[in-house]
């Protein structure tokens, strides 16, 4: 027989994306942030970057090669936690901390459960959370001025985050508006409160402190939109996440009483743009049916609120995500779509 | 009556390649030296020979006989002598017993095959076993017996026929041609089958990207003043599904694990309906249709009006040939179609087309796991959960598989085509599907 032909089961044309065509978009998609880390932060933004993902990547190969697997750090996944995991930590943290974030993302967060595609919790937030624990000052007081703003986004305070004043200031509103001893304390709040909400112009081009992957809005939109372009992200975890927030902290988060809430303030601080954007929309660690990322996404959205006004923390998007990805097998299972034709039988 | 969506939920835009054939008006390759007649070509009990080696057959002439309701005879293609009754390679896969004719160059015409005055007022059941004798199945790759379709069962009566003339595989074009070239005969055969059926209603399905057929065949409807709605669809894969068809053009949903008549439904491809006038109106059997040789690999793409039984590299020599490249032989379209190992395997009553792929169109990547991107959820016309289902089997968790509807599965490879991660779902499927049957089977004992 002269002619050998190739035989393998239909269909015999596939769509041309791949994984590393997926996960380098996604690298260019937070290349506009990255470059406004550097730009609002310094270059020791853009060496934490660096660092992270050698560290990432390093881990990955060395562990790969290690157990005598395929080395797999081609597909660009580890540059994408390196990335997440520099975005996740303020700008003054020594060198080692970024290292150690990515390294402990992928050494315990993705290679023990089988890589990429079976770790059940997104590895760059995992980084983020061991990083938190450990070393919960350096990861949490914020000094670098970003150029051309202040810390808080306001120029009256310039000692916190736009967060992290915000619950201070609503903390003293909340406890002492009717302890005549604190008035002044009270009053000077109010106005700190009333400034902050009106630094939407800050807070959307990043002019603000924070972790340095996580200020600037418009930055990171327009990494999404091209995400969203090409379709490697949907928008029914992000606009759910997003959404949930927003109503919830319009309803709660106010200082006079239910729906006095600033939620345009809520979806623009913290890092909850590039959370619903970027981290709980991993393909990996989310849920695979069109309800369960509603789901998913207005779980994520809760947990942010409960945790930004009752909890310890200032900000909550990286828990709210890492504990919702933790169910994400059980809203698979609940919300499996009905089976074309499918009549419920009893 | 306003068609709102005609569409489906889900599917796929895989690139569609028809320009490579769709101009090419239909040519007669010529006779064969020889055919090769398998007694399986359609889904069912196989036919068993009614000649010995050594007889001279005529074209038309029936060589092996239905076995029972669900199954079709087949007839020589060509006039000659039967040289051999062997086990030979067969396009659908394994190896068939087929009745091979030497031609003797003749062609010479069965006498059964001759016009049938006032064809369309005979019985209904003797039009019925026209179409079982003249040995027809579905020609749009599946090869269901077309009379079997045709006798629902009469507490099922059809109320809407709907004629297949979507012809959704990418490259393929032996429908659209056939509806430019054999219009008439189209309609006449949907006007027989509507009667054979006593439907009222009756829809033509056809994709927006074939214009002219969708004119054609809407101005000729309207000379003809056919109670049929010609309706143009939306180009998307697998349109041209069944279940896909009727809940685009009706809305209706066929129950899973039921069929087209549970809503009063029935669909028949293009190709059977010109099939089924033939046979009515002059006892032609099939042995005779339109395949399309085409693809990149394939140096001058046409549509063809073959023999049954010609073996397909007759077709691609005719077509000047396979270029150095073509690592792949497809017998019909390169998302549901077989992939062939030799072209000495004939053309059946379902090859609807040939396509030869090249080396950069038929990579065949190896798979990478799984990042749930779920683009294969969102691309199941099924509704299924193809990345689950495809992870149960691999781990031989069959009984989970079958809870999730892994038989429900229509192997289009919609879930295939989009995965960025190369995994071969359907492969794992047509497996899955075989065992959670055996299993089911053995459960049932």
């Amino acid at each position: 027989m002269e002619n050998k032909f190739f035989v393998s089961s239909s269909p015999h044309i596939t769509d041309k994306d791949s994984i590393p065509k997926i996960m380098y978009s996604v690298v260019i998609s937070l290349i506009p942030a990255a470059i406004g880390a550097i730009y609002f932060f310094g270059i020791q933004a853009g060496w934490i970057i660096l660092l992270a993902i050698i560290s990432a990547v390093v881990t990955e190969a060395g562990l790969q090669k290690l157990m005598k697997k395929s080395i797999q750090v081609k597909d660009g996944s580890a540059i994408v936690t390196g990335i997440l995991v520099a975005f996740n930590v303020p700008a003054e943290v020594p060198w080692w901390i970024p290292v150690i974030g990515s390294a402990f993302a992928i050494a315990i967060g993705k290679i023990p459960f089988g890589g990429l595609g079976y770790n059940p919790m997104n590895p760059a937030l995992l980084g983020r959370a061991f990083l938190l624990a450990s070393w919960p000052t350096r990861m949490t007081i914020f000094q670098t001025v970003p150029r051309g703003g202040t810390l808080s986004g306001i120029d009256a305070i310039t000692s916190a985050t736009p967060l992290n004043l915000f619950k201070q200031q609503r903390d003293i509103i909340l406890n002492f508006t009717n302890d005549p001893a604190m008035t002044d304390k009270v009053e000077s709040a109010q106005v700190a409160l009333s400034q902050l909400y009106d630094s939407y112009v800050n807070l959307f081009w990043g002019r603000i402190g924070g972790c340095i992957g996580e200020t600037s809005v418009i930055l990171l939109l327009i990494g999404a939109v091209y995400l969203l372009y090409k379709r490697y992200i949907g928008l029914r975890i992000p606009l759910s996440y997003i959404g949930t927030v927003a109503i919830l902290s319009w309803i709660f988060s106010g200082t006079e009483g239910l729906f006095s809430g600033d939620p345009l303030f809520h979806v623009l601080a913290g890092g909850l743009i590039l959370g619903a954007f970027y981290m709980a929309t991993d393909m990996v660690t989310s849920p695979v049916t069109s309800a369960g990322r509603y789901i998913f996404g207005i779980g994520c959205g809760v947990i942010t609120v409960v945790i930004r006004l009752v909890g310890g923390y200032p900000e909550g998007v990286s828990y709210s995500i890492l504990l919702m990805n933790l169910t994400v097998p059980l809203i698979d299972r609940y919300t499996k779509p009905k089976t074309f034709g499918k009549v419920n039988k009893k | 009556m306003v068609f709102k969506k005609l569409t489906f939920k889900g599917g796929v835009h895989p690139p569609e390649h028809k320009e490579l054939a769709e101009e090419k008006a239909i040519e007669v390759l010529p006779l064969p030296d020889y055919v090769i007649i398998p007694v399986q070509q359609h889904l069912g009990a196989p036919a068993e020979p009614i000649v010995n080696v050594g007889d001279e057959v005529k074209t038309g002439d029936k060589v092996c006989e239905a076995k029972g309701f669900v199954s079709v005879p087949s007839h020589a293609s060509i006039s000659g002598k039967v040289s051999a009754i062997e086990k030979r390679p067969h396009p659908v896969g394994g190896e068939v017993i087929s009745i091979i004719i030497e031609s003797d160059g003749n062609d010479q015409l069965s006498p059964s095959i001759k016009p049938i005055t006032n064809y369309f007022d005979q019985d209904v059941e003797e039009m019925k076993k026209q179409i079982q004798n003249a040995g027809l199945a579905g020609m749009g790759g599946a090869a269901f017996p077309t009379h079997v379709k045709l006798s629902p069962p009469t507490d099922k009566p059809i109320d809407t026929f709907i004629l297949n003339g979507v012809e959704c595989e990418p490259f393929l074009t032996a429908d659209h041609r056939l509806m430019l070239e054999r219009p008439n005969d189209i309609l006449e055969g949907v006007r027989i089958i509507m009667k054979v059926l006593n439907c009222k209603r009756g829809y033509i399905g056809i994709e927006k990207n074939k214009p002219d057929a969708i004119a054609l065949i809407q101005q000729l409807v309207n000379e003809s003043g056919n109670q049929l709605t010609v309706v143009p669809l939306n180009v998307k894969y697998p349109q041209g599904a069944e279940k896909q068809l009727i809940k685009a053009i009706t809305n209706r949903k066929v129950p899973a694990g039921g069929l087209p008549m549970d809503v009063a439904c029935l669909v028949h491809n293009v190709g059977t309906a010109k099939a089924v006038y033939d046979a009515v109106s002059s006892n032609k059997p099939l042995y005779e249709r339109v395949v399309t040789v085409t693809g990149k690999g394939i140096k001058e793409p046409k549509n063809l009006l073959v023999r049954i039984g010609t073996p397909f590299q007759n077709l691609v020599d005719f077509c000047g040939g396979t270029t150095e490249d073509t690592i792949k032989i497809i017998n019909g379209g390169p998302m549901m179609g077989i992939a062939q190992y030799t072209l000495e395997v004939p053309v059946t009553k379902g090859t609807s087309g040939i396509l030869a792929l090249t080396k950069q169109e038929a990579k065949l990547s190896e798979p990478e796991p799984c990042i749930r991107c779920a683009r294969c959820v969102d691309a199941c016309p099924m509704t299924l959960l193809p990345n689950t289902l495809a992870r149960l089997i691999e781990y031989k968790m069959f009984d989970e598989a079958h809870k999730l509807g892994v038989l429900d599965c229509i192997e289009c490879g919609a879930c295939a085509f989009v995965c960025p991660s190369k995994i071969r779902h359907v492969h794992h499927f047509k497996y899955g599907k075989l065992e959670v049957t055996k299993m089911l089977k053995s459960k049932a004992a």
